[in-house]
């Protein structure tokens, strides 16, 4: 039952990613890119990470999805004028990067004789916690100063200039 | 553990591709750039929470949260550029954004 509903998942993030990168309006490919974050965060919650999906939710699909569309819409974006859709000079570095990734996972998957053995329990919302304020306390804390400087540069790079 | 580890690297580096492939092609437009930085750093995480579901740590998922917290910030810093220039010169293509200072 888990793995039909995370092979249906899995098909969905990758046709509403391909949906969104081809989109020439941006507001669409927002959209689009939601609906992939919807899937990634039930993906999210199927390997045991229900914090995790909850986080995804709100804050991306929510609140940097919400962003997005927000500068979008004020900068009056939306009709897609003067993009132009690329050619296909510049799809070639891009489609030579993506072969060679993928090559690469291709013999990786293909090379794996043993398999690791996986781990028996799974981390719960305790044990998340536990580890994230002790194991990783230093990290929140420039993590939570790196969130206080991009507030202040985002403040002063938005501010009305006098003429 | 639901499906073998493999299955969802696969899927990572899928997506991974795909906001590669966004980033590279779709250089004349900055909303597009950073849509495609998005899902990349989407597919690190879904890495991270997956090998935390496969090895049984939390710290996998500590780490999701970090990039999150790092996405966040980014896009709010990144788009505060994005109107700011707009706001200058009116238009959204990276090749006009040459300089900061004009």
């Amino acid at each position: 039952m888990e793995q039909i509903l995370f092979y249906i998942l899995a098909t969905v993030i990758v046709i509403a990613t391909i949906l969104a990168i081809t989109e020439k309006h941006p507001v669409h490919a927002i959209v689009y890119l939601v609906t992939s974050f919807f899937a990634l965060a039930v993906v999210f919650y199927l390997l045991a990470a229900p914090l995790i999906a909850m986080f995804e939710m709100i804050i991306y699909a929510g609140a940097v999805m919400v962003l997005f569309m927000f500068v979008i819409m004020m900068l009056d974006l939306g009709g897609g004028g003067d993009a132009k859709r690329p050619s296909l000079a510049h799809c070639l570095p891009a489609l030579v990067l993506a072969g060679v990734i993928l090559a690469s996972l291709g013999l990786l998957v293909t090379a794996r004789s043993s398999a690791i053995p996986a781990a028996s329990h799974m981390p719960d919302v305790r044990e998340f916690s536990t580890t994230l304020f002790t194991k990783y306390g230093v990290a929140i804390e420039i993590i939570s100063m790196q969130l206080l400087f991009a507030v202040v540069g985002a403040l002063y790079l938005g501010r009305r200039r006098k003429p | 553990m639901i499906v073998p580890f493999t299955h969802l690297l696969v899927l990572a580096s899928i997506l991974f591709s795909l906001g590669l492939i966004c980033v590279l092609v779709w250089r004349s437009n900055i909303i597009m750039l950073l849509i495609g930085i998005e899902i990349m750093l989407n597919a690190a995480m879904l890495l991270f929470v997956a090998g935390s579901n496969h090895w049984g740590m939390a710290d996998g998922q500590v780490f999701a949260l970090m990039i999150m917290a790092m996405t966040s910030a980014e896009v709010s810093l990144a788009l505060a550029m994005v109107v700011y220039l707009h706001r200058r010169k009116r238009t959204v293509n990276v090749d006009e954004f040459s300089e900061l200072k004009d």
